[in-house]
C-alpha cells in the first residue's frame, strides 16, 4: 500500500478512525491512509497480561474484551474526542499508542508508551519492520516502541501493537475534599502521593470546572473538588481510605464515592467531559512538576481568563483559554519557560494551529536530533508531514 | 569464549596513542587520565570476563563539561569511545577496543537534588543504583529498578541497558522510572531531555536513549522517579513437584487478578545450591520453587498471602512457608539474591538472560535441559516468572577452553529457543558483544537497518561503543563512512 505512495513521494495523512484529525498542525496531504480496516485481536493471554491487536481495532472493542476477563488498560487512555469536536469512544488502539494518550492512572501505571511491548509498523520508506515483542521484559536492540509512541504518525504507520494489560481492581473508592483553592488542593494531592497507599488518581478541579461535571451530586456542591482514588481488594480499600483520611485531616473531612460513583467520576475525566468542544475557546495540555502546576496556571491567568484543572497530582493541566490569534501561546510558553515542562495546543481553529507551534518548540540540538529521526524513518516526508513541527 | 570478532583497530589512531594521551591530559587533567598498563588493565573487561581488551586510555571525568571536552576532541580526531559505569555488564557492554578511549562516569556520583513533593531525585549517573534508594530511604522512599548487582552497578549502566530486577513486575524497568536526562553527544554537544515532569514533548528521544547500550551518547545526569515504599512486604515460599505445576500456579495467581510485587522461580539444581548457601529452608525435595512477595500493611499482606495459598492449592504445593518475620523474609530473599554467587562457589557459570511467554516455561525448561545435556553440561534455572525473564546458569569449567566453547554454544541454542517460542534474546542484561551475532535470529535485516539508522542520527561517525549490539557485517558500510 505504501510503496507506490513513497515512490511518487505523495504525502499521506495517517488516520485510524480519524477521531484526532483536529489535533496537531493542519496538513496538506493528497491521500488519507486509514488503518480502520485492519481490525482484530490475534493474541490475548490474560495470565501473561498481554494482548496483540491490529492497529485499527476500535479501543471500545479492546476494552470490552479485557473487561470480560476483569482486565483493563491500566493507563486508562484519555479520549480527546469530546474536547475536539468528534464523538467520544471513536479511537483505535493504534492511535492510543501513536499519540501516547494516558489518563489519570498514569501516575502509577505509567503512560501508554510504558505499556507498549511490541510493534509492527511501516515507515516512510515503505519498509515493514518489527520491534519489541510479546514479553514483558525485553531489552533486545534499540527501544523503538518508545521511539514511535507519541510520534503522531509522523515516523511510521502502526500496523499491529502488543501491549501490557492488568487486572481490574476489585474495589475502588474516591475521597473528595471540597472547597480547597488550587494551591492547597495540589498540596493535598502531593501529600497523598507521599503516603504508602498507592493512590491511583489525584485530580483537583477548581470550582468553575467542577460545575461542569455530569455527576449531579458533585456538581451541585458548587465548590472545588480535590479527589483521590484508591483501588485494591475490599478490606484494603477500607483500610487505606481511613489511613488517608487521617493523614490528610488538615485538608478537611472528605466525602467518599463508592466503586460505581468512582467509575463514573473518573470516566468523565477520561472523556475530558469537563472541557467540552467550544469554538470560543482553545484547549492546552501542559505537563510540569506537580507543585509547579498552580504557579503555571496563576502565571497564565495574569494575561487571560483561564479555566483549568489538574491531573497527575498537579503535574498535568488541561487549560482552557479564550480563542485568539495565537491561542495564548506566547504567554503560556513564557510561563512554561519559567516553571519548566511543556505545553501542547490540543484544540484551536485550523488557522491558529497552522500559525503557532502546536507542540513544544525544542532547543536547536534537540530539534536537530528530531529532524534526523524523521529523516531516518521518513526521508521523503510522506507521513503526516508537518503535523508536529512545521519544517519536518 | 574468546573468539568473537571485533572491528579491526584503527592503525592510525594506535600510532598516535602517545599524542592522544597527552591531549586527553590537557583536556581533563592528569588525575583523570589513566594511561599506564596496570591502570588500564582494570578496565580491560567487565562482568563478562571471558572477553578482554586493553583500551588505548581511560578518562574518568568529574563534570559534564569534561565529558563534553573529551568527546568533542575524540569526535574531531576520529577516536572511538567506550562509555563505562561500574563495569558490571554481563554481556560485554563495556568491553573496550584497542583503539578506543574508555570514558568512565564513576567519579560523577553526587546526588544533586531530592524533591519528595514532586517525587524525583536528580543525580549524577556514576552513582550506584542502591545509593539512590539509600539517599531517599530516610523519608521512606526508594528507586524502583533493582538489578541483582545494585550494590555496585551505576545508574549510567542501568540507563544504557534499561535494567530491570526482581521487583519490576510491579514497578517497571529503568525506562519506566526515568523522567529526565542530561547527556553528551559524540560531537560534544550537551543536551537535556525531559525533566521533573511526566512524558516527553516531541519525539521520545529519552525512550530511545535508555537501553541504547552506550551507542547514542553518554548520560551524565538523570532525574529519576522515587516512590514511597509500601508499609511492609512479605514473601511466601512454595515447593512444587514439577515446573509445570509451578508455572501453572503463577498463571493461576495472575489469572485470578493478583499481581504480586515479585514472583521468582527456581528449579531443583538452583534450589539445592542456594539452600546450601543461605540455609533459608528451601524444600530440597521440590522440583521447582516459587517465592511470591506481596506488599502492604500487615493485615493486607496476610489476606493477600492467604488468597495466594488458596489459589495455589489445586496445583499441589509440596511445601508452603509463609514468612513470619522480617528475619525470615530476609533469609528467603538471601537465597534468591545470592543465587549467582552461590552457584559461582561450586562452578564457573555462564548466565543467560532470555525472556519467554510464561505458558511456554515447561517446554523451554525441558529444551534447556536437553540442550545442555547434548553439550555435556549442567544447568540451573532462575526465572522472574511474573514477567517471563529466564536466567539459565550454564555450569562449565573456565579453565578448559573446550568446556567454555560448549557453554557458549549451548547458551546460543538456549537463546534461539527463547526467540522460537515467542520470547527474546535478552530481558535485562543487554546485547553487548555477547548476543550481537544472534540479533539476526530475532530481527530481519530491515528491522536492524531501522535501528541502525537511529544510531547514525545520534552518532553519525559510529564512534561510540564499537562492535556492540549490531552484527558486524550489518554495520560494515556504516563504519566505513566514519
Amino acid at each position: 500500500m505504501m510503496s507506490p505512495l513513497v515512490e511518487r513521494q505523495i504525502p499521506v495523512e495517517v488516520v485510524g478512525s480519524g477521531s484526532k484529525r483536529a489535533v496537531g498542525r493542519p496538513m496538506q496531504a493528497a491521500v488519507q491512509l486509514t488503518t480502520s480496516a485492519m481490525q482484530g485481536v490475534w493474541l490475548y493471554e490474560p495470565t501473561e497480561l498481554v494482548m496483540s491487536a491490529q492497529a485499527g481495532t476500535p479501543l471500545t472493542q479492546i476494552e470490552a474484551m479485557l473487561a470480560s476477563n476483569n482486565q483493563m488498560l491500566a493507563f486508562e487512555p484519555i479520549d480527546l474526542g469530546p474536547a475536539t469536536g468528534s464523538t467520544p469512544g471513536g479511537q483505535t488502539i493504534g492511535s492510543v499508542f501513536a499519540c501516547n494518550l494516558s489518563g489519570s492512572r498514569r501516575i502509577t501505571a505509567g503512560a501508554a508508551r510504558d505499556n507498549l511491548l511490541g510493534i509492527e509498523a511501516v515507515n516512510g520508506r515503505a519498509e515493514l519492520f518489527r520491534a519489541g515483542g510479546r514479553v514483558m521484559k525485553n531489552v533486545t536492540g534499540v527501544d523503538l516502541c518508545r521511539g514511535i509512541a507519541g510520534s503522531w504518525g509522523t515516523l511510521s504507520v502502526l500496523v499491529e501493537v502488543t501491549f501490557k494489560v492488568l487486572p481490574w481492581p476489585e474495589v475502588a473508592a474516591t475521597l473528595i475534599y471540597f472547597g480547597l483553592p488550587d494551591d492547597l488542593g495540589v498540596e493535598a494531592l502531593c501529600a497523598a502521593m507521599r503516603l504508602p497507599y498507592e493512590v491511583t488518581g489525584a485530580v483537583h478541579l477548581p470550582e468553575g470546572v467542577a460545575r461542569r461535571l455530569e455527576h449531579e451530586g458533585l456538581r451541585a456542591q458548587g465548590r472545588s473538588i480535590t479527589a483521590l482514588r484508591i483501588e485494591n481488594f475490599g478490606n484494603s480499600v477500607v483500610y487505606r481510605k481511613e489511613a488517608i483520611r487521617k493523614a490528610l485531616k488538615v485538608y478537611g473531612d472528605p466525602a467518599v464515592l463508592d466503586t460505581g460513583d468512582t467509575l463514573s467520576f473518573w470516566g468523565e475525566l477520561r472523556r475530558l467531559s469537563v472541557m467540552p468542544y467550544n469554538r470560543e475557546t482553545c484547549l492546552w495540555r501542559v505537563s510540569t512538576a506537580p507543585t509547579r502546576g498552580p504557579q503555571v496556571v496563576a502565571a497564565i491567568k495574569r494575561h487571560m481568563p483561564v479555566e483549568a484543572y489538574y491531573d497527575w497530582a498537579g503535574g498535568l493541566m488541561w487549560i482552557e483559554v479564550p480563542a485568539s490569534a495565537d491561542a495564548g501561546a506566547s504567554d503560556i510558553r513564557r510561563a512554561i519557560a519559567v516553571h519548566g515542562g511543556h505545553a501542547t495546543l490540543i484544540r484551536a481553529e485550523p488557522s491558529v494551529r497552522a500559525s503557532v507551534e502546536v507542540f513544544q518548540p525544542q532547543p536547536p540540538a534537540v530539534e536537530r536530533l528530531m529532524r534526523g529521526l524523521k529523516e531516518a524513518f521518513d526521508p521523503y516526508r510522506v507521513l503526516n508531514p508537518g503535523r508536529m513541527y512545521a519544517t519536518f | 569464549m574468546t573468539h568473537i570478532e571485533m572491528p579491526v583497530p584503527d592503525a592510525a589512531v594506535l600510532r598516535r596513542s602517545a599524542h592522544i594521551i597527552k591531549d586527553l591530559i590537557a583536556l581533563a587533567g592528569a588525575d583523570a587520565v589513566i594511561a599506564d598498563e596496570d591502570g588500564r588493565r582494570t578496565f580491560e573487561t567487565d562482568g563478562l570476563t571471558a572477553y578482554r581488551c586493553m583500551p588505548l586510555a581511560v578518562v574518568l571525568p568529574k563534570t559534564t563539561e569534561e565529558v563534553a571536552r573529551v568527546l568533542r576532541y575524540c569526535h574531531r580526531e576520529g577516536i572511538k569511545v567506550v562509555a563505562r559505569g561500574a563495569g558490571t555488564s554481563l554481556c560485554g557492554g563495556a568491553l573496550p577496543t584497542e583503539d578506543a578511549v574508555v570514558v568512565g562516569v564513576s567519579r560523577m556520583n553526587r546526588v544533586l537534588e531530592i524533591d519528595y513533593d514532586n517525587r524525583f531525585a536528580r543525580v549524577e549517573t556514576g552513582i550506584t543504583n542502591l545509593a539512590i534508594s539509600k539517599a531517599v530511604s530516610a523519608e521512606g522512599f526508594f528507586y524502583a529498578p533493582d538489578p541483582s548487582s545494585q550494590l555496585a552497578c551505576t545508574l549510567a549502566g542501568n540507563l544504557a541497558m534499561n535494567s530491570g530486577g526482581a521487583h519490576c513486575l510491579k514497578y517497571g524497568v529503568t525506562t519506566n522510572n526515568v523522567l529526565g536526562l542530561k547527556l553528551v553527544l559524540m560531537n560534544g554537544e550537551v543536551i537535556e531531555l525531559g525533566g521533573p515532569h511526566l512524558d516527553a514533548d516531541g519525539y521520545d528521544l529519552m525512550g530511545l536513549m535508555v537501553g541504547s547500550e552506550g551507542q547514542f551518547g553518554i548520560v551524565t545526569e538523570a532525574t529519576v522517579r522515587i516512590l514511597k515504599s509500601a508499609e511492609g512486604a512479605r514473601p511466601v515460599l512454595m515447593g512444587f513437584a514439577s515446573s509445570e505445576a509451578a508455572g501453572a500456579c503463577v498463571a493461576g495467581i495472575i489469572g485470578a487478578g493478583i499481581v504480586p510485587v515479585a514472583i521468582e522461580f527456581m528449579d531443583k539444581p538452583a534450589i539445592e545450591v542456594c539452600e546450601a548457601f543461605a540455609k533459608a529452608g528451601y524444600p530440597l525435595d521440590a522440583e521447582a520453587l516459587l517465592i511470591i512477595e506481596v506488599e502492604g500493611s500487615d493485615q493486607e499482606i496476610s489476606e493477600m498471602l492467604a488468597r495466594i495459598q488458596a489459589i495455589a492449592e489445586p496445583y499441589g504445593p509440596t511445601q508452603t512457608i509463609v514468612s513470619q518475620s522480617a528475619e525470615q523474609s530476609a533469609k528467603i530473599w538471601k537465597g534468591r539474591k545470592s543465587a549467582f554467587g552461590a552457584i559461582g562457589r561450586i562452578s564457573d557459570y555462564y548466565c543467560m538472560d532470555g525472556t519467554i511467554p510464561l505458558s511456554r516455561l515447561p517446554q523451554v525448561l525441558a529444551g534447556i535441559s536437553q540442550i545442555c545435556a547434548d553439550h555435556g553440561l549442567k544447568v540451573a534455572n532462575i526465572f522472574h516468572a511474573g514477567d517471563g525473564n529466564l536466567h539459565p546458569l550454564i555450569l562449565y569449567d573456565a579453565n578448559d577452553p573446550e568446556s567454555s566453547h560448549r557453554a557458549e554454544l549451548a547458551g546460543a541454542d538456549i537463546l534461539r529457543l527463547c526467540v522460537e517460542v515467542g520470547g527474546c534474546l535478552t530481558g535485562e542484561h543487554g546485547v553487548g558483544v555477547e548476543k550481537r551475532d544472534l540479533m539476526r535470529t530475532q530481527f530481519t535485516k530491515t528491522d536492524l537497518a531501522v535501528q541502525m539508522r537511529i544510531k547514525t542520527v545520534f552518532d553519525p561517525k559510529w564512534l561510540l561503543n564499537p562492535g556492540k549490539v549490531f552484527p558486524l557485517e550489518e554495520t560494515e558500510h556504516m563504519r566505513d563512512v566514519a
